[in-house]
């Protein structure tokens, strides 16, 4: 088996995910055209260089419908002879398509992929795909499902994290995304959105809100609490597969809950041979990747056995990892990471995360890979683990090193 | 005479009229299918017919459903493969239901067909509502003591014939889900604002309006065979749609705590039709009913809460002794219980004599009844002269000589063998010779009771439970001496005042408190271990129960606990099995934590006595173990702490008849109404497996769940109750 490598990654500036967002204005597969002409231009990807483009998306309909990752590469100046493969597997979908192209790339499957994904969810609604986990009453009450608010919430009461712990881990996400905007640590990867005459649409994360404190956040209110207690009542849902539980402690709010934003991320990925032929240095090398199941009901505990297993299948212990990306999709699933590793919170999203800057859902998983390998270069670290939870009760994680 | 007749009028409107032979309610038996069809069949086919109106031969209804027997032999009548049996016959039922629907109709352009309506004089339930709902309109007399609706869910199946694939195209998912999922029935004006049924016209005009509606060309196709029909609400992918259906499945997996089966195919089959055409729907909604009439669960409570909950009604335990009705009944005491009793007892139109020692005491006892009738006439229940009727039935006095002329006293004082004792002589001296005395204790023999009587034959318990008015069980228990005509004098009060009778013997706690308070205890226990209240009170929800034990001290009161445990150690001496559930209760008692009488128990309240959350002192004397058990263990202690109990009062002859148990179990403390009940949980779970969980039980927790002999001895014999004492039910 070869090695696979990874050679770029880049990433838009995330805007926000609403009308009056920035990159509202741009369609899901203009995006992604903008992320795949970045890497081929920054690479000198020209023909058929590579075997295919993975592209995640967690809302596969209407301009995200049809095969988003056949059209991007269509709308794209890649050659017309590589193809384009969308998937999806919810939040974790850009880290799928990367972990998938590596594969691919270890098993001799071609050569080179570009992998990423692109969520443009101010234009197409999350959950307007439907989902019949939520809404076929045979499964959805044989699943326990609840919404993932509610399984953030439920996360935070099994394990007891309070309110302010979550708040706190927001207030330093803030803190941490605007320090590293300030240090430029982001400029390596950031392509900047422009439009069709060359003029700027966007080229830096918006969504941040940076001066965060505790006092701000405590004055929002506990996003989940109504439709667990009130209206459709999601607590006795979860009680009953939680039975030891008196209540759910409902602490998530948009301030320590992540972000809904537009954006998307590529990474190129290749074996040893492409880079020679290239002329490319490969910066890292995917040492492992992961997916698990897990409980649908509290859902977002993934990272946990992902990770574990991870270290498991690669011989490696917790302490053998440098640096962390947890993916921030709610504040108690990165409390609960720590708290299960005991790991320093130092080490984790160093440069902030979701909470402040977004999570657009089937692009985050390529980001914080490209984000995480930025960091390992800019700090000289060794050995990085980025990990997501994902929805439906699932979690991807994946290990690189650089060479 | 047939069930269904035609008359073919001169008018062209044939009338269909459905009058089963022997019954006072239509219901639908297996013959009367194909007789109907015929019928419709004919009309159709004759061209001197221009529509139908389909009615009922009885007044004051259309029909009260299907006859249970029709599903009973589709089954059999399938031999090994019941599942094919059912599917079928229900496929048969759809096809005569859908040829009423489309009434001659091109399938493809809907021109032609025949008008059908429905006119209903009253009652029209289950399938006395599904055949409405397949007719082109529904005409209601307007009698406002008609009941329309789809009650199956309330016996643990759902409209199974159309009902619920029509009635959720109508109203869409959210406007059906309260008639479906709840089973909630409406008068006729009502049905009509819930768009249930069509149209309500004066009785003596029901006739003529649906003729004429038949005769005016109406458009017939119904909404969902018209090209482009859309669900009202929003299918189930529709954006509203989805709101209601994610919300739908989390409300009747919270309110059912996934206990009850028929709700989650009930509602599976509303979103799976809504997702095809008509014709689809209804096969997708005839595998989820097959599939529900499959479960044993349904067949349990189709078998407690339907067949056997009527039998006991109708007087299965009565002896053979002339009519017992009563006309005059004295209320001894004056509280809550004997207000409750003096209420249910002028609503049923006795004439009661309520008395008690201070004239203040029997007219609060009065002020109660009037109370609830103001509460009932703000809500428009009770009208002015209803009311007037009802006080004016209830002499509330302190003079023994009111109870002249009474055939029936049911005495309600304080629990003390003297105190009742004193009454009851007192009470004697002023009847005549063929009242009879009855007893309302919880607590007390009544054995020991009826010394105080010099007529010991004429004296029975009669044992409520509160609050009278909204309690749907009554047990009554027969002392030692306790004569037939005293126990058909109880059975006939019981059944004028519209409640279930069980019949058990004399023994500690009779029937139902024997088997609550070993559930309580057991609740006790787990807390003095270390078992957190929420997975104790939880595990008992999830298995159907309206409250957890710990909850229930809490709404019973914490000192009503304890004084039972000092009577029952007092009564036992040392044959009391000592008990860490006690110790509980008791230190509870001494810090004052009486439940929520107190605002304070094992939970904490608010100061205007909303609960919140468990009281955190509990954990500091019982600190919670680190390792909990898991939820099946929890759940199968409470579970068999109440159903060994049922066992042994059915050993000990306390229960004469399975039955009894079973629905007195539902029906006193909402025992996990899905199994049926004791009796019935234990055969689904299988004797021998019951008896090996027993065994472990008991080697870990206690002697309390020795297996008894009787359970044993059928584990052994792989019996079930229901056929082991089969031959008692019926001949009960």
């Amino acid at each position: 088996m070869s090695d696979a490598y990874i050679y770029d990654a880049v990433r838009t500036p995330r805007g926000k995910g609403r009308k009056d967002g920035s990159l509202h204005e741009v369609t899901a597969a203009g995006l992604s055209a903008r992320v795949l002409n970045a890497l081929k231009e920054r690479n000198g990807l020209d023909g058929h260089a590579v075997e295919d483009v993975i592209w995640g998306n967690a809302t596969q309909v209407m301009e995200q419908g049809g095969c988003l990752a056949r059209t991007s590469v269509l709308a794209s100046d890649l050659d017309e002879r590589i193809p384009g493969l969308s998937i999806n597997r919810f939040c974790a979908s850009g880290m799928e398509a990367v972990n998938l192209a590596a594969n691919q790339v270890k098993g001799g499957a071609g050569e080179a992929y570009i992998a990423g994904g692109v969520e443009m969810m101010s234009r197409v609604a999350m959950g307007s795909d439907g989902a019949a986990i939520a809404v076929d009453p045979s499964i959805a009450m044989k699943t326990y499902f609840v919404p993932q608010g509610i399984s953030a919430d439920i996360i935070a009461t099994e394990y007891g994290f309070s309110r302010d712990e979550a708040d706190a881990l927001a207030v330093e996400s803030q803190n941490r995304a605007a320090a590293a905007w300030e240090d430029n640590r982001f400029n390596g990867s950031i392509i900047t959105v422009k439009d069709q005459n060359g003029l700027t649409i966007l080229d830096r994360d918006e969504y941040m809100r940076p001066g965060t404190d505790m006092q701000s956040l405590g004055a929002l209110k506990a996003s989940f609490k109504d439709m667990g207690e009130v209206m459709p009542g999601f607590d006795a849902v979860a009680k009953i597969k939680y039975p030891h539980l008196e209540r759910i402690e409902h602490i998530h709010h948009a301030g320590n809950s992540s972000g809904i934003v537009d954006g998307s991320a590529g990474v190129l990925v290749g074996s040893k041979e492409f880079g020679e032929k290239y002329g490319l240095k490969p910066r890292a090398r995917v040492r492992q990747t992961t997916k698990i199941g897990t409980d649908p009901t509290i859902m977002l505990t993934g990272p946990v056995p992902a990770t574990e297993k991870a270290l498991a299948d690669s011989g490696m212990k917790i302490s053998d990892i440098d640096l962390f990306e947890v993916n921030e999709a709610f504040a108690s699933v990165v409390l609960r990471f720590n708290q299960a590793f005991d790991v320093d919170p130092a080490l984790v999203n160093v440069n902030g995360g979701s909470i402040a800057m977004g999570h657009p859902l089937g692009a985050t998983g390529a980001m914080i890979i490209g984000t995480l390998m930025d960091e390992l270069e800019r700090s000289d670290k060794e050995v990085g683990l980025a990990t997501l939870c994902v929805a439906s009760g699932m979690g991807a994680a994946t290990i690189i090193e650089r060479v | 005479m047939a069930d269904f007749t035609m008359e073919k009028g001169a008018d062209g409107v044939a009338v269909i009229t459905w009058d089963t032979a022997g019954k006072s309610m239509n219901v639908m038996t297996m013959e009367a299918w194909p007789l109907l069809e015929s019928l419709v069949d004919d009309a159709l086919a004759d061209e001197a017919v221009k529509g139908v109106v389909i009615t009922s031969g009885k007044e004051g209804s259309f029909a009260g459903g299907m006859d249970l027997n029709v599903i009973a032999r589709m089954k059999e009548e399938a031999g090994d493969d019941p599942a094919k049996g059912l599917f079928d016959g229900l496929m048969g039922m759809h096809a005569i239901l859908r040829k009423i629907e489309r009434a001659g109709m091109d399938h493809k352009t809907n021109k032609g067909g025949k008008p059908i309506a429905a006119a209903l004089p009253g009652t029209a339930l289950g399938i006395g509502l599904e055949i409405p709902l397949a007719c082109h309109r529904i005409f209601a007399a307007d009698n406002p003591k008609a009941k329309i609706g789809l009650p199956e869910i309330m016996v643990g199946i759902f409209p199974g014939a159309g009902g619920t694939t029509r009635l959720s195209r109508k109203l869409g998912a959210m406007g059906a889900s309260p008639l479906l999922l709840e089973g909630k029935l409406n008068e006729p004006k009502k049905a009509k604002s819930l768009g249930v049924i069509d149209e309500v016209v004066p009785a003596d005009e029901l006739m003529d309006a649906a003729k004429a509606w038949v005769l005016s060309e109406p458009s017939i196709v119904k909404p969902w065979d018209e090209k482009g029909y859309k669900m009202p609400g929003g299918a189930p992918y529709h954006p509203a749609g989805f709101m209601t259906f994610v919300g739908a499945s989390a409300m009747v997996n919270g309110k059912t705590q996934g206990a009850f089966p028929a709700a989650k195919a009930l509602l599976s089959a509303v979103y799976e039709g809504a997702l095809v055409p008509f014709d689809t729907a209804i096969k997708i909604e005839a595998r989820w009913f097959t599939n529900i009439l499959m479960n044993p669960s349904s067949a349990a409570m189709i078998r407690s809460l339907l067949i056997n909950k009527e039998a006991l009604e109708k007087g299965a335990s009565r002896p053979d002794v002339p009519d017992q009705t009563v006309k005059k009944v004295g209320v001894m005491g004056a509280g809550m219980m004997g207000a409750g009793i003096a209420l249910v007892s002028a609503q049923a139109g006795m004439g009661v004599v309520l008395v008690d020692q201070k004239q203040e005491a029997a007219d609060k006892g009065k002020a109660y009844v009037e109370d609830y009738l103001d509460k009932g006439m703000k809500r428009g229940k009770v009208t002015e002269e209803k009311k007037a009727a009802m006080l004016g039935r209830i002499n509330a006095t302190t003079d023994y000589a009111a109870l002249a002329g009474a055939d029936l006293i049911i005495e309600a004082v304080f629990e003390d063998v003297d105190v009742k004792a004193e009454v009851t002589k007192n009470v004697l001296k002023h009847v005549g010779d063929d009242c009879i005395f009855a007893t309302n204790t919880s607590t007390l023999p009544i054995t020991e009771l009826a010394k105080a009587s010099d007529k010991p034959e004429q004296f029975i318990g009669i044992h409520f439970f509160s609050p009278v008015e909204k309690m749907f069980l009554v047990e009554i228990i027969k002392g030692k001496e306790t004569g037939d005509r005293a126990v058909a004098k109880a059975l006939d009060y019981v059944r004028q005042i519209k409640k279930t009778p069980i019949v058990v013997n004399d023994a500690r706690f009779f029937y139902a408190n024997r088997c609550i308070i070993p559930y309580i205890n057991e609740g006790g226990r787990m807390i003095t271990e270390g078992v957190e209240p929420a997975l104790i009170d939880n595990a008992a929800r999830q298995l159907g129960f309206p409250v957890g034990p710990v909850q229930l001290v809490d709404e019973t009161s914490i000192d009503l606990g304890a004084k039972i445990a000092r009577a029952t150690r007092e009564a036992m001496g040392d044959d009391y099995p000592e008990n860490s559930a006690d110790d509980l209760i008791f230190w509870m008692e001494g810090l004052g934590r009486l439940g929520r009488k107190s605002n304070a128990g094992f939970f904490d309240y608010d100061e205007k006595g909303k609960r919140q959350g468990y009281w955190a002192g509990l954990a500091e004397q019982y600190p919670r173990a680190e390792e909990q058990p898991d939820l099946i263990t929890v759940q199968h202690r409470l579970m068999f702490a109440q159903v060994l109990e049922a066992v042994r009062a059915l050993e000990e002859g306390v229960l004469e008849d399975i039955r009894e148990g079973d629905v007195g179990a539902i029906l006193a403390w909402g025992f996990a109404p899905w199994s049926g009940g004791p009796f019935s949980w234990l055969d689904m779970i299988g004797a021998p497996y019951a008896a090996e969980r027993c065994d472990h039980l008991a080697e870990t927790f206690g002697p309390r769940f020795a297996t008894p002999a009787l359970l044993r001895e059928m584990a052994d014999k792989d019996q079930s109750f229901y056929d082991r004492f089969a031959a008692t039910a019926e001949a009960a």
